[in-house]
This record gives structure tokens, C-alpha cells and sequence, in this order.
């Protein structure tokens, strides 16, 4: 299945978005999600199924004013 | 004394942890400043995202994340329900931002998001214009704190309208305030605070300053004065000298 993960169009093998941060080495890591531009919390994760063409977002605690 | 959401902070400066040139100095700059309160953003996880968090997390201080760039209420309430599930705080400094160039916030998109997201449970914190009538709209609309800029973002201008910030301070007495962008000088943050302002946050002046450090402890004393001032109920300006040292008594020479 092919996706958009920040912009860039990745192949992936899992079908949630749960099992796609885990695949992309951020199972453990500090993120917030959104799905075709919707929040996704991360409490919903595991449940949520992708799509092929999905554009899920994953943001990071970054610097800020 | 006026609290943020129910919390009183340990001291009236707010800083940002943007621009500096390292994180070592970054580090330095708050522990210089003794903010209590850090700015944090979102953005798309690159690699960096981690390590930043675990410096933001032993800086010690509570986390204000903004929806900077944010130029829409839809962008900027998700962005706001997305930096609530990563920072785990329903604190959010609210940006929609109206003009490129200025950086002036949309007040349309602003009350429409404000009214959503205080509707949700956030606490918002809405960076807005010294516009009295705005103002008491995010006030119906929820918001408790309000955030009036001093100048456009990182343009160091320090207090452009300072008739209007007071009428804006004096219109809504029980509102916390924190004047938020522009400042450029410790001397800009003092005057916010002898107007009654509750708090100052900034960044550019501090992180861009050749010594960020010595900035930041510059800015933390000059708010600490401005502040002692206020409480101290400062004198009447006069437009004529009045002399201070009796005139009784003098010699006749």
C-alpha cells in the first residue's frame, strides 16, 4: 500500500496507523498524528486503518515563540 | 493578583525556544532567565523531535505549545488538539496568523478558533492585537488570558501603541495579560510591566542577541522591576518641574 507520510510517498506493509509508525521506527517516539488533515488522537491509533492514498502526518515537539 | 487558568507562575517572563545558535545556549538562556513558562511548536518529525523534547523537559518549566504558522482555524485547532495529545497540556498559545508580512493575527479566524477550542476544554491563550472589542470577544468567547502583541513578531519594536495597550489593560481588569511579540529590549518588557501587564513573552530578543544568556537575565531583572513598580503605585506625571528639596529654609545669599 502506498501512503504519504509527511509529504513523502512511502510503501508500507501495515495496515493501521499504529502498525505504519512502528514499520517507520516510531513506535516509541513522541508524536502527534493527523489523517487526511483531521487529528487522529493516539489513543485511536491501533484502531485506524489506512488507505491506500491516505496522507497521515506525523508532527514532533519542535522550537517555537 | 491575575493567574493563568488557575496557575500562579513563579515569575512574570515567558520565553521561546527558537533561534538561539545551540541548544547548550538555549539551555543557558533559561536558566538565566528564570522563565516559567517555555514556547514549543509542532512540526514534522525529521529526526530532531526527540532530542529537542528531552532538553525542553529538563529545562523544568511548563510548556505553552502555539499553533505558529498556522494561517486558518481548521489548521490551527488541529494543530492545537495535536499539540494537547503530544505535550499533554490543555494549555495552547493561539496563533492564526491574517498578514504575511506583518504577521498580524486573522481576528475572524482567531475568535472562530478561540470559540472552538475553549468550547473543548483548552485553555487558549490567544495572540492577538491591542483591539479592545476583540478583545472582549475571545473573552465571551472563553478565553481567561489574553495575549496582546507589542509589535509584529520579531521586529523588536518593543510597545508600538502604548495608549492603546493601556485602554486594552484598564478595559478589562481581571483578564491576565501577557504582552506577546515585538519586544526587543529588557527596557520594552519593564514598561509592559509598569502598565500592568501580567507577563512578557519573547524570543527573537533574547535568541538573537549576541549573548543570549546575558539577554535573558537582562530581560528577567527588567521584569522583575517593571512589575515592583506597579505594585508600587508610581508617581503623577507632571508638565512643569516641582522642586523636591524643601524650600523652607533656605539661606538668604
Amino acid at each position: 500500500m502506498r501512503i504519504e507520510v509527511n509529504g513523502i510517498a512511502r510503501d508500507v506493509t501495515a495496515t493501521t496507523v499504529a502498525g505504519v509508525l512502528e514499520e517507520l521506527g516510531w513506535n516509541d517516539a513522541r508524536v502527534a498524528t493527523a489523517l487526511n488533515g483531521d487529528f487522529l488522537p493516539s489513543s485511536a491509533r491501533a484502531a485506524q486503518a489506512l488507505r491506500d492514498g491516505d496522507r497521515l502526518e506525523v508532527l514532533a515537539p519542535m522550537q517555537g515563540g | 493578583m491575575r493567574d493563568f487558568y488557575g496557575v500562579t507562575l513563579p515569575n512574570a517572563l515567558m520565553l521561546g525556544t527558537a533561534q538561539y545558535p545551540s541548544p547548550a545556549v538555549m539551555e543557558a538562556a533559561f536558566r538565566e532567565s528564570g522563565a516559567s513558562v517555555a514556547t514549543v511548536s509542532l512540526r514534522r518529525e525529521a529526526g530532531e523531535g526527540q532530542g529537542f523534547w528531552k532538553i525542553i523537559q529538563s529545562l523544568g518549566v511548563r510548556i505553552l505549545p502555539n499553533t505558529a504558522g498556522c494561517h486558518s482555524a481548521k489548521e490551527a485547532v488541529t494543530t492545537a488538539r495535536m499539540a494537547r495529545d503530544l505535550f499533554e497540556t490543555s494549555w495552547i498559545k493561539l496563533e492564526v496568523i491574517g498578514h504575511a508580512d506583518t504577521l498580524q493575527p486573522d481576528p475572524f479566524g482567531l475568535l472562530d478558533a478561540a470559540e472552538t477550542l475553549a468550547a473543548d476544554g483548552f485553555d487558549v491563550f490567544p495572540y492577538t492585537t491591542e483591539d479592545q472589542v476583540l478583545a472582549q470577544r475571545l473573552v465571551d468567547a472563553g478565553c481567561h488570558v489574553l495575549m496582546p502583541w507589542g509589535a509584529p513578531i520579531g521586529s523588536g519594536m518593543g510597545l508600538n501603541n502604548r495608549h492603546g495597550l493601556r485602554m486594552l489593560r484598564a478595559a478589562l481588569p481581571d483578564i491576565a495579560m501577557v504582552i506577546d511579540a515585538g519586544l526587543g529590549l529588557p527596557s520594552h518588557a519593564a514598561e509592559a510591566m509598569e502598565m500592568g501587564f501580567d507577563a512578557v513573552l519573547l524570543n527573537s530578543a533574547v535568541a538573537q542577541a549576541g549573548d543570549p544568556a546575558a539577554m535573558a537575565r537582562g530581560f528577567a531583572l527588567a521584569v522583575q522591576a517593571g512589575g515592583l513598580a506597579h505594585g508600587a503605585d508610581p508617581m503623577g506625571v507632571r508638565d512643569m518641574g516641582v522642586p523636591s528639596t524643601p524650600l523652607l529654609g533656605r539661606a538668604w545669599l
